[in-house]
């Protein structure tokens, strides 16, 4: 049990390319699922590395229970980390893949035996599957395979690369939750790297959204939907994405598709401070609601996309001209070419800095 | 149903032209395969026939197949097959002794220099032998190891050791760099990453490597020749000691010749699957 923290950690690849990791700050509390989550190239992966102490840092620090880890080789940090791929060895069998942490720590045979057996029943890994090897296993089976590896260690921490990314797609919904729920059973504080924001935010107690290798926000999975501290988080989480559109600011708020959208006042005031005469403005698909006629936002349906539930619209607002997506109920939603209108409630828009994405908070 | 067979059926000239260039592929295996094959059969041909038989022109191709040539062979071969044996064995374990680590110390964790290291042991082939075989003969009178099978094991393992790392540092080049990554998160070691994960992957292509070294030190006429005179006399000496001064010897030789080449085959044969699967390793993922 531990907690990890991330004092201005820096990894630089080139001399003259911006760093992979940019100066990162982050507190993880003992037992927390935290998640890094990024686009490619948004330095998630490299982060967990050099909590893994696969990849030296060039700045800053890395602790593991309050003690500098830095320079202590990945063997003496007491981490398990599961791999994108799995990265089994081929030779050998299941049990001797998942124990060969403990026969390096020279644990005794029985002990290790006992250790992988019970690995393997919280895992429903059967019994039988232990004297095989991984070529002759299932993905789902070498994925739960891995995770034993892991979890034999009882390492204090565990870092995770996108291991779900081979799975089909039920089966990624199925592990997903099970690892959230094995997680929360054994209370050992973890790190897990994706880039899919629905494992991010299903899973994570926490999430870091990355991005060219800064820090944009960490919070929980709620805050980061309803507070996103810049445009690049709000886009990032959700989906489908917020609606961003660039509008002119007019007296009393920003005018779109035919209307002028209301802004508080201090919303107001802050862009005038800064001298703006256009903003980001950002309204969740759900935010958007039809009103038969009488909403003031224009716009004409050009796509509906039927979930079941519900359905979305793709929509070609009035004057900008713009498409944006709105989730509607999923009966009787408006047809291809139909004329619609929408209102939003003034609280469920969020506005932006045009150039630096900043949030520009009421 | 004749409908459908009718449309589904090659036009004509198409099908012939497929046709044409299936077979015309197959005739160039064949050819191919014929001319590396056809002279391999003459020598086992030729081992079976009695000596008068077997210089003659035409060639004869009815005749009392013997076994006396053989039984030549058989009567004289003991030293040089026990010569030849511990020089390809020991002289191959010693390769892959050195060649792994040092492969390893090219590849996985690369040292210092590691492209100079790799440039000058693939530049000691370059040298022809014939240019070193008298500096090699005057070190070897100084330290007494003139017509001693320790020369050849020594003299083969460095003639087969820059071969050996460069085929099987392109082995484990191969391996998975995460695979590398769990062995170090694990607490492998280097050795215990070489031994128990590399070793393990790479094992189809240290098969096909002690192969190539066992043939061509099996096979290895030059040094052996101009080093030794009968302590250490190898098999491809006795090939040519078969050739008399006079009479006929090509019925005896090609017995011999035989006789020499059955332990590589079988080697070979035997190690056919690894073969294929280590030669070809960079296809597979």
């Amino acid at each position: 049990m531990a907690e990890v923290k991330y004092v201005q950690a820096t990894r630089v690849y080139a001399k003259d390319a911006p760093p992979a990791v940019d100066a990162l700050d982050l507190d993880i509390k003992d037992g927390e699922f935290m998640v890094l989550v990024g686009p490619s190239g948004s330095g998630k992966t490299t982060a967990l590395r050099m909590l893994a102490g696969l990849e030296p840092l060039d700045g800053g620090r890395v602790e593991i229970g309050a003690k500098d880890v830095t320079w202590v080789p990945p063997k003496d940090r007491d981490i398990a980390m599961v791999f994108q791929n799995y990265a089994l060895y081929p030779s050998k069998t299941v049990a001797e893949n998942m124990g060969f942490a403990l026969k390096m720590q020279h644990v005794p045979r029985d002990e290790r035996d006992r250790r992988v057996r019970e690995a393997a029943k919280l895992l429903d890994l059967d019994d039988k599957l232990l004297d095989r090897k991984p070529k002759a296993l299932s993905g789902g089976q070498r994925q739960r395979v891995a995770m034993g590896r892991a979890i034999v260690r009882e390492p204090r921490v565990f870092l995770m690369d996108e291991p779900l990314s081979n799975l089909d797609a039920k089966l990624r919904v199925q592990t997903r939750s099970q690892i959230a729920e094995l997680q929360r059973r054994l209370g050992i504080t973890t790190v897990y790297v994706t880039h899919d924001q629905v494992e991010a935010m299903t899973m994570g107690h926490r999430v870091a959204v990355l991005a060219d290798g800064k820090l944009q926000q960490c919070d929980t999975p709620r805050q980061l939907y309803d507070n996103p501290v810049n445009q690049f988080v709000a886009g990032f989480i959700g989906s489908p994405a917020m609606n961003l559109q660039t509008v002119p600011l007019v007296e009393g708020g920003a005018r779109l598709a035919g209307t002028v959208i209301p802004l508080p006042a201090a919303v107001r005031t802050a862009a005038s401070q800064a001298g703006l005469r256009e903003l980001v403005l950002g309204i969740r698909p759900e935010h958007l609601h039809l009103a038969d006629g009488a909403g003031q936002i224009k716009g004409e349906v050009l796509l509906v996309e039927e979930l079941g539930a519900d359905a979305l619209l793709h929509v070609r607002l009035a004057e900008s001209r713009n498409q944006v997506i709105a989730r509607a109920e999923g009966r009787r939603p408006p047809a291809p070419g139909q004329d619609v209108t929408f209102y939003v409630q003034p609280d469920d828009v969020f506005a932006f800095h045009p150039e630096t994405g900043a949030r520009i908070a009421a | 149903m004749s409908a459908v067979a009718a449309r589904t059926r090659m036009p004509g000239p198409q099908r012939f032209r497929a046709m044409a260039n299936t077979v015309g592929w197959g005739i160039v295996a064949w050819v191919v395969g014929i001319a590396f094959f056809l002279p391999v059969l003459w020598m086992v041909i030729t081992a079976f026939k009695p000596e008068s038989a077997a210089e003659t022109w035409p060639p004869k191709f009815t005749f009392s197949p013997t076994l006396a040539q053989f039984r030549l062979v058989f009567s004289g071969w003991g030293p040089y097959v026990i010569h030849s044996l511990i020089a390809t064995t020991v002289s191959t374990l010693l390769v892959l002794l050195l060649g792994i680590p040092a492969a390893y110390a090219l590849s996985v964790h690369p040292v210092k220099h590691w492209r100079d290291g790799l440039f000058f042991f693939i530049s000691t082939k370059m040298l022809p032998i014939v240019a070193v075989i008298g500096p090699l003969y005057v070190i070897a009178l100084h330290i007494h190891l003139l017509d001693s099978i320790w020369l050849l094991i020594l003299l083969y393992t460095a003639m087969n050791l820059p071969l050996a790392i460069w085929m099987v540092r392109s082995f484990m080049l191969e391996v998975p760099n995460e695979m590398l990554e769990a062995a170090r998160l694990d607490g492998a070691g280097r050795i215990r990453e070489m031994t128990e994960v590399i070793m393990p992957v790479i094992s189809p292509g240290l098969v096909s490597t002690a192969l190539i070294c066992v043939i061509f030190a099996w096979n290895e006429l030059f040094l052996a020749l101009n080093l030794s005179v009968t302590n250490a006399a190898t098999l491809p000496m006795f090939l040519i000691s078969s050739v008399p001064q006079e009479g006929l010897y090509i019925a005896h030789l090609s017995a011999a010749a035989t006789v020499a080449s059955v332990p590589v085959i079988l080697v070979g044969w035997i190690a056919q699957r690894s073969l294929v699967r280590g030669l070809s390793m960079g296809a597979i993922k």
